[in-house]
């Protein structure tokens, strides 16, 4: 995997595992109760933390949960005390925790979680797809998705900044890869901790649980009230694109890098052909289109680093003058026609020029999606719009022997 | 009723949209009051909370946080854990509370985690013996017999047929410093619980037992009598339980048949027709198994009501 091609490395960079990487991270943003439940791949970010804590290192209060559900509701109830609160949780523990997840971005509560991405059950499979945070994707969460580990580390930071902006206050979910990630020992520059209180001050509530100013917060919305209070999420997620562009902004001018703020994009000058994928499978496209325009063929690469809130018009801006897009979905929508891409076609819908939208779902379960496959994919939705095909699928394993395969 | 509270200033706000003659509030507005106001009150789905609670109105005149059903244990830990955490400990004591469902049945893995990690919490739950909010289906807190929405008496059925899960005990379990049991119908033992509960630090657990006239089927004039007679008949003990020891049973002067507890609620009614003499005699013998265990009196036939506290 190329990651970190583009970026410069510079000699204060440790070559450090993602999940460790990803716990300095979160170290350095000063979270003051912390709670989780261990589950692969997640569990080294969690047990980093715990060690900094037992340390000294860090100073926070680490509530050791019997459950993912009591895991998001400690740093519910911790948050609406005014803390800053940190979890993370894959797969299973996404899952259990999603009544938890809807209810904190209503409570508009700036918690942040990492999703270390794992499949769903079943079958049991501990690897890597993206099933799990898309499948709450209506939680009301701001959702990014990273590429490569520099990039977790430096999320994080921007993390905290965009949930607890007073335009947003909502709950942002950092997405990683698991074990592509997670468990992947990368060049990472940790920045210190100075330059890190600079960029993220110490959280202010402005409004949290206390008996100086009794408060109800949760309470019950009958018909006269609910929607309007679910509109005003929908706002506040809208409202997040330009905080999301400004933490990003913001962190260039004080750390140098960048990643995009709600997407990012490579060699879509001139671009006929369009890829757009999230997470780590980015870092290898990144190659894969590159190798493509070197040999003359007009293909870029749009990465999604938001997907909620959903970069419309940043979307459908990059993709203005392709005439095909090959959307890479790492998730499946049993019965529909792709996560990433429903959403990719209905941005599109109704734009001057409609450019053919194909959408293939790989590397689910930690499925290798080699470069060959990539480039594969890239030439048919060259030739042809595909609904929905899956890459590689094992002809043999399936009764339909006449599956989509590249 | 012989004995007074001390007026204190209403924290929980009349206004609210629960029934005539409810238990819960009555029960819920003398634990507050007894607890004052330098409290944070996390407070689970169910009765309570939506008859308190409807936008954008409020009668918590405290820092009150709903979240959901099954976690208010853990939504109080993390509240707890945020005052240490900030250095506001002195700010608030802090209690949890839910309904006998949302304790024993669907929370009781986030509140045996809240227990077990010894979060400086007052537990209250209300026992109303069912899932009163969604109409009256059963709880593991359901007594033997009951009719309730999802037991119903019927050809085949005579009602619950389980006894109610022992959660004090459960709670007991878990080495917490106290564990109580009060009712609505001894106002100044339910406050004095409260108190000195919230004297301990670590977990708390008490549990109310709470009468509901819809759910029960009583008139909601009798929603004192009634639950004073589950104590009186020894089917609702009253006692501590600090550091592990079993402590202050409520002594009975003498003890009521069961009958007079269970004839004034329909949701018995069916154990009083043709038939229901076996049950009837089952719930009798949990209660003469309570006196064995509490040292409470022989049954004295006839004897109802008028007593001290
Ligand atoms: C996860 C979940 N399951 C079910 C419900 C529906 N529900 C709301 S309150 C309630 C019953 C509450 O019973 P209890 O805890 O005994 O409180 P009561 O209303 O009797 O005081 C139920 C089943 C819910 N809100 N959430
Ligand atoms: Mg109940």
């Amino acid at each position: 995997m190329a990651t970190l091609m583009d970026r410069v490395i510079t000699s204060k960079a440790a070559v450090l595992e993602g999940s460790r990487a990803i716990a300095e991270a979160v170290r350095l943003c000063r979270p003051q109760v912390i709670s989780a439940y261990p589950i692969t791949p997640q569990t080294h970010v969690v047990e980093a933390l715990a060690q900094m804590v037992a340390d000294g290192a860090l100073k926070a209060e680490f509530v050791n949960v019997e459950s993912e559900h009591s895991a998001a509701s400690v740093v519910l109830g911790a948050s609406a005390t005014g803390a800053r609160v940190y979890t993370a949780s894959s797969s299973q523990g996404i899952a259990l925790m999603s009544e938890v997840l809807f209810n904190i971005a209503g409570l508009r509560l700036p918690v942040v979680l990492t999703c270390a991405n794992r499949a769903l059950s079943s079958p049991l499979n501990i690897w890597n797809d993206q099933q799990d945070s898309l499948s709450v994707r209506d939680a009301g969460w701001v959702q990014l998705y990273v590429e490569d580990n520099q990039e977790a580390v430096d999320t994080h930071l921007q993390a905290y900044a965009i949930a607890e902006d007073r335009r947003v206050l909502l709950p942002t979910m950092v997405c990683a890869d698991g074990f592509l990630l997670t468990h992947t020992y990368e060049p990472v520059i940790v920045p210190t901790q100075e330059e890190v209180d600079a960029f993220l001050p110490p959280y202010r509530p402005q409004h949290y649980l206390t008996p100086d100013k009794p408060l109800t917060m949760g309470a019950f919305a009958d018909p006269e009230y609910y929607m309007e209070s679910r509109y005003l999420l929908d706002r506040a997620l809208e409202r997040s694109q330009a905080v999301i562009e400004d933490a990003a902004q913001r962190f260039n001018r004080a750390f140098g890098r960048h990643y995009g703020g709600l997407l990012d994009t490579l060699h879509m000058e001139g671009a006929r052909t369009a890829v757009v994928a999230m997470g780590s499978v980015v870092a290898t496209l990144r190659d894969v289109v590159s190798g493509l325009r070197d040999d003359g063929h007009a293909v870029g690469l749009v990465k999604v680093r938001s997907f909620r809130p959903f970069p419309k018009d940043a979307l459908r801006s990059a993709l203005r003058d392709v005439d095909r897009v090959l959307v890479l979905e790492r998730a499946l929508s049993p019965g529909g026609v792709g996560i990433l891409a429903a959403e990719v076609r209905a941005v599109l819908q109704g734009q001057p020029r409609q450019p053919a939208v194909s959408a293939f779902v790989a590397g689910l379960g930690g499925r290798d999606i080699p470069v060959e496959t990539l480039q594969a994919l890239i030439a048919r939705a060259q030739d042809e719009a595909v609904e929905q095909g899956f890459a590689d699928l094992k002809a043999e394993l399936v009764e339909e022997g006449d599956e989509d395969e590249s | 009723m012989k004995t007074r509270v001390e007026p204190a200033p209403e924290l929980l706000s009349p206004g609210h949209t629960a029934c005539r003659g409810c238990g819960l509030l009555v029960a819920a507005r003398l634990a507050l009051q007894a607890a004052g106001p330098r409290v944070i009150v996390a407070n689970a789905t169910g009765c309570l909370e939506i008859t308190t609670s409807k936008f954008p109105q409020s009668s918590w005149n405290v820092p009150w946080i709903h979240s959901l059903f099954e976690n208010t244990a853990a939504v109080a830990s993390g509240v707890e854990a945020a005052l240490k955490a900030l250095g506001r400990q002195a700010e608030a004591r802090v209690i949890a509370q839910a309904g006998d469902g949302g304790t024993a049945d669907i929370g009781l893995q986030s509140l045996s985690g809240m227990l077990e990690r010894g979060h400086d919490v007052l537990y209250i739950c209300y026992d109303n013996e069912a899932y009163m909010n969604t109409g009256i289906q059963r709880s593991s807190l359901t007594p033997l017999g009951a009719r309730t929405s999802t037991t119903p008496p019927g050809a085949l059925s005579w009602g619950e047929v389980r006894t109610k899960k022992d959660m004090p005990a459960i709670a007991a379990a878990h080495g917490i410093p106290y564990v109580a049991t009060a009712s609505i119908a001894y106002p100044p033992d339910l406050v004095k619980k409260v108190k000195r509960a919230l004297g301990i630090r670590g977990p708390k657990y008490l549990q109310v037992h709470s009468s509901c006239p819809l759910g029960w089927g009583h008139d909601s004039s009798l929603s004192i009598r009634v639950a004073r007679l589950a104590v009186q008949t020894g089917l609702y003990p009253l006692y501590e339980v600090i550091n592990g020891q079993l402590t202050n049973v409520k002594r009975l002067s003498y003890r009521s048949p069961v009958a007079a507890y269970l004839k004034p609620q329909r949701r018995f009614e069916h154990l009083f027709k043709p038939g229901g003499e076996a049950l009837l005699a089952q719930v009798q013998a949990l209660a003469n198994a309570n006196a064995a265990k509490y040292g409470f009196p022989p049954v004295t036939e006839g004897a109802e009501a008028e007593d001290s506290d």
